[in-house]
């Protein structure tokens, strides 16, 4: 039984050989990552921690492109994704999700920034203001 | 399983078919797991969209700029980044059937898991000590739920590849242990494309001012 399922896990290794390849990855590819990764990595903790930008505003932008790079070098080097793993169900999938997180990530902060605006203190007593007034 | 063991004389005729049937199951598995990745990543976009609702709310505590340690959070990011690195290389070794070297890289990425909860949970218990827990205020609580799910996950890793670096010890690099590899590999990879998202949401962009 167990002979079996290892043949059988040689022989398929050999025969999607071309495919599966692509998937794993070599070295040469763990270490473009890793390299992108650290420069990746390297400059956003740099510009933070030297101030290197009077405007906070302009900062967290910067840093934020750093880390949407730094996330899609993760996604080819380290997770291998391309549209051809297991027949782009994996994209797919993972497409879909990115669409939740922004509906779910942009939704919370609009709608959340916006009820605190709303509920500002000021705001409260402009209404009390309104309501007493003669 | 035996259904198919039965049916092998009958079908191998057939070996495309065979083939199919057989191979099958690996793939849905990785495809499955991947799947459970994108559920866990949704997740993760709670908490980090909690955070940034919650981060600013310091409920007249200190700030992110008062308590982060950028030294200690850079050296944290970049024990993860080299454990991410070293378990390619345990990933390289079990494609050579180096059994050896697989577990060899495996135990240097466990390393530096370790070194990496090591360092948070001193962080926790420093904040903690300090009366800055995760009751003190909103951005503490939204902090510790983020940054603590992502070191439960990093914890249930090294206790995953431990497991698995006792059955490759025991049974050598079998189908079904390549499997598992290749599922705490996308695991792995995953909790360091995470660590991303803490170190430049939470970190960078807590201490500005």
């Amino acid at each position: 039984m167990s002979n079996h399922d290892h043949n059988h896990g040689h022989d398929g290794h050999d025969g999607h050989g071309h495919e599966e390849h692509v998937e794993h990855g070599d070295l040469k590819s763990y270490a473009i990552g890793f390299i992108l990764s650290v420069i990746l990595t390297a400059i956003p903790f740099y510009l933070v921690m030297t101030k290197a930008f009077d405007k906070s505003s302009t900062t967290a932008a910067v840093i934020l492109a750093f880390a949407f790079v730094q996330v899609i070098v993760h996604m080819i080097y380290f997770l291998h994704m391309n549209g051809k793993v297991e027949g782009g169900w994996s994209l797919s999938a993972m497409l879909f999700t990115v669409v939740l997180l922004v509906i779910t990530m942009s939704g919370s902060i609009w709608v959340l920034y916006h009820l605190n605006h709303n509920m500002m203190p000021g705001m409260m007593e402009q209404t009390t203001d309104m309501r007493n007034m003669p | 399983m035996s259904n198919t063991h039965a049916n092998h004389g009958a079908v191998s005729a057939d070996s495309s078919r065979y083939f199919v049937r057989e191979h099958h199951p690996e793939n849905g598995t990785l495809l499955g797991f991947w799947i459970y990745l994108m559920s866990d990543c949704l997740i993760f976009a709670c908490l980090f969209a909690t955070y940034a609702v919650l981060g600013r709310n310091y409920a007249g505590g200190k700030s992110g700029a008062e308590l982060f340690e950028l030294p200690t959070v850079a050296l944290n990011t970049a024990f993860l980044l080299l454990s991410s690195i070293t378990y390619g290389f345990a990933m390289l070794s079990s494609y050579k059937n180096n059994v050896r070297g697989t577990l060899i890289w495996l135990a240097i990425t466990g390393l530096f898991g370790a070194a990496f909860l090591t360092l948070e949970l001193s962080e926790f218990a420093h904040l903690i000590a300090e009366g800055n827990g995760p009751q003190r205020s909103g951005f503490l609580t939204s902090f510790f739920a983020l940054v603590g799910t992502h070191g439960l996950h990093v914890t249930f890793g090294i206790v995953w590849l431990l497991t698995l670096m006792f059955q490759v010890g025991r049974h050598g690099l079998t189908p079904d242990n390549r499997r598992r590899l290749m599922c705490l590999s996308m695991f792995w990879h995953f909790l360091d494309l995470i660590w991303i998202g803490v170190f430049t949401f939470v970190y960078l962009m807590g201490v500005l001012p």
